[in-house]
């Protein structure tokens, strides 16, 4: 290949398109979803890590470091873990699914208005239901910490 | 001719990005009002204001009819192709033009296409078959036959004009300068899935980790792509053959020898 | 290209996608733990230790571990591939991430063996 030797970072887009979701669709909103979450579950998963290994500790090491979470905003900060995990796993079938070829239609011979067919209502329908499931843990998970 | 549309002429404004390369410090808009009918394009539009107003604004454009693929820019923050896009379809007052991202600007609205070539030649966009390549010392020429099955294969995106709209789209071409794109990936399919085709090594090309596997199906490329060629689709597909959940049974096309002795006119 | 790798590209991704599913039995597990006792319960100390003294359990907890920490820390190798590239950043960031995710099994896994000796 003519190998460009420094090719140019001249007007790349660069964060400002993975950070902002808006302009063109679901299919965006969910692939900036699906990295938000993946990154927070990994922050989670450390410091959860973590967390546990207080265990070891001791009864008393293990009850001071619960008491992080024990509180109106520990609760929250759980749920949306919650809702992070169910949206990130149920959206992550989907891409799996979508990644192997399958439920994006085959190609054909397009017409005017071109309307494409990866960009179907089927994947479109999946991220909706990745969100609600997500909702519906996260009322599950609120009803749980906070419920009596 | 009492046409009231000609006397109380429908106005827009067309904000026009201005840069040369490497001078950042002078970058900043134009403003010009411009007259439209329900017929004018972005890119009428932007002649109009070169030829009334001020020529020095670059621009690159060819056929106006959304074929040669050379007048994409970003046109309200997507990108699109001046000459395919009405500005009465736009609904806005304020039409706001600028190059292309992730694209180099040269100056203006006119971006450096060489990286985005270079992506495309690497994953050798042409037919590649064991036997039916014409060479100096020895004549052979072969007919393919396809079926309409075989064509629509591959058809859809074979309708690619290279304007890099998708690129321009691409979240992971956005920050990824190794990354092929998804033009590029699209006409690997396009290739693999071409009965004529008899490669074997394309796959490998772009198993690698800033190959094809930094897709993360965000879309874009195939919402904004001007011919519905749906890279997308095409890049998923190509996956699914990697992943081994399609199996590669193509079969290829029958040849026939076509005797080029007779100095070619024998039509 | 890059023939000198262990693993190609796609053999990397089949494990993400394969420890992606995988994760989603054994975290379901996880967080059912929680709610067949009251959740308050569920994260008492005596209740813990009994569960990391259940080998079942354990065998979940580590499964877990590994699978999440290659899944997630993969992930991160691949947002950070993508956001610069030079030969130097990219070495850097295989190294950090593989060291980076033995160290958190290890961790974990010294929490569990520690935990089932209580
Ligand atoms: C439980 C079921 C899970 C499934 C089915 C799943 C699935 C996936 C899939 C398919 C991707 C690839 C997305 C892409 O290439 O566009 C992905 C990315 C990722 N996952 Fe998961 N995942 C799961 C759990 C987790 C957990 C618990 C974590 C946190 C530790 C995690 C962290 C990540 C990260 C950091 C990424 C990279 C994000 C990106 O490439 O955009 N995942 N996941
Ligand atoms: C909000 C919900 C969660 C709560 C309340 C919670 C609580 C706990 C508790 C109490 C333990 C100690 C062992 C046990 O009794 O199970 C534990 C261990 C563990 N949790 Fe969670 N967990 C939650 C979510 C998660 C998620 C989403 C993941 C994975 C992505 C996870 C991964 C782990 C791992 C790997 C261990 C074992 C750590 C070790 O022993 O080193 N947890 N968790
Ligand atoms: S795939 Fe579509 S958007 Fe991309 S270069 Fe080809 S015609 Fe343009
Ligand atoms: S001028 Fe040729 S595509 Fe627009």
């Amino acid at each position: 290949m003519e190998e460009i030797e420094q090719p140019s970072r001249n007007n790349l887009e660069g964060l400002k398109g993975w950070l902002n979701p808006s302009r063109y669709g679901w299919e965006r909103i969910s692939y900036w979803f699906q990295r938000l979450t993946g990154v927070f579950l990994l922050l989670y998963f450390i410091g959860h890590v973590y967390e546990t290994s207080t265990i070891v500790n001791g009864q008393n090491a293990w009850e001071s470091f619960l008491e992080l979470t024990q509180t109106v905003w520990g609760h929250l900060f759980l749920i949306l873990v919650i809702g992070a995990c169910t949206f990130h796993s149920a959206n992550g079938i989907r891409l799996i699914f979508t990644h192997s070829g399958i439920g994006l239609g085959t190609p054909g011979r397009p017409d005017y208005p071109y309307s494409p067919s990866s960009l179907n209502y089927r994947q479109k329908s999946g991220i909706w239901i990745a969100l609600i499931l997500s909702a519906a843990a996260m009322y599950y998970g609120f009803n749980i910490l906070f419920g009596e | 001719m009492n046409n009231t549309d000609s006397i109380n002429e429908d106005k827009i404004v067309l904000k026009v990005y201005r840069e040369n390369r490497g001078q950042k410090s002078g970058a900043h808009y134009d403003r010009f009002e411009v007259p439209y009918k329900k017929w004018t394009t972005v890119l009428d539009a932007l002649l109009y204001v070169k030829s009334y107003n001020d020529p020095s604004i670059a621009i690159r454009y060819s056929c106006r009819m959304a074929m040669c693929g050379s007048c994409g820019m970003k046109i309200n923050g997507i990108p699109r192709l001046a000459c395919y896009t009405k500005i009465s379809e736009l609904e806005t007052s304020t039409i706001e033009c600028e190059p292309l991202s992730n694209f180099p600007i040269i100056r203006d609205l006119v971006t450096d296409f060489s990286l985005f070539f270079n992506h495309h030649k690497d994953i050798q966009p042409y037919i590649q078959s064991n036997e039916g390549v014409e060479t100096d010392t020895e004549k052979k020429t072969f007919s393919f036959y396809q079926s309409p099955e075989d064509v629509d294969r591959y058809l859809q995106f074979s309708y690619c004009i290279k304007c890099g709209l998708c690129n321009s789209a691409c979240p992971t071409a956005g920050t990824d300068l190794r990354f092929p794109g998804p033009q590029a990936l699209a006409q690997l399919y396009r290739y693999y899935a071409d009965t004529r085709d008899e490669s074997k090594k394309r796959l490998d090309i772009v198993d690698d980790r800033h190959g094809i596997w930094r897709c993360h199906f965000a879309g874009s490329c195939s919402k904004v792509c001007p011919k519905g060629v749906d890279p997308a689709l095409g890049i998923q597909l190509l996956r699914s053959y990697m992943l081994g959940i399609s199996k590669d049974n193509k079969e290829l096309a029958k040849k026939i020898e076509i005797n080029t002795d007779k100095d070619n006119n024998s039509n | 290209m890059e023939s000198h790798r262990i693993l190609k590209e796609s053999q990397i991704m089949k494990i993400h996608y394969v420890t992606g599913i995988a994760a989603i039995f054994v975290v379901a597990v996880h967080i059912l733990m929680r709610l067949i006792v009251p959740f308050e319960l569920s994260l008492e100390y005596d209740y813990i230790i009994s569960n990391y003294k259940n080998i079942f359990y354990v065998l979940i907890l580590e499964s877990i571990l590994v699978l999440v920490s290659v899944h997630g820390f993969n992930g991160i190798r691949i947002i950070l591939l993508e956001l610069r590239q030079s030969k130097a950043w990219e070495n850097m960031i295989t190294v950090v991430t593989i060291s980076a995710m033995i160290a958190l099994i290890a961790y974990g896994t010294r929490t569990i063996i520690l935990a089932n000796g209580l």
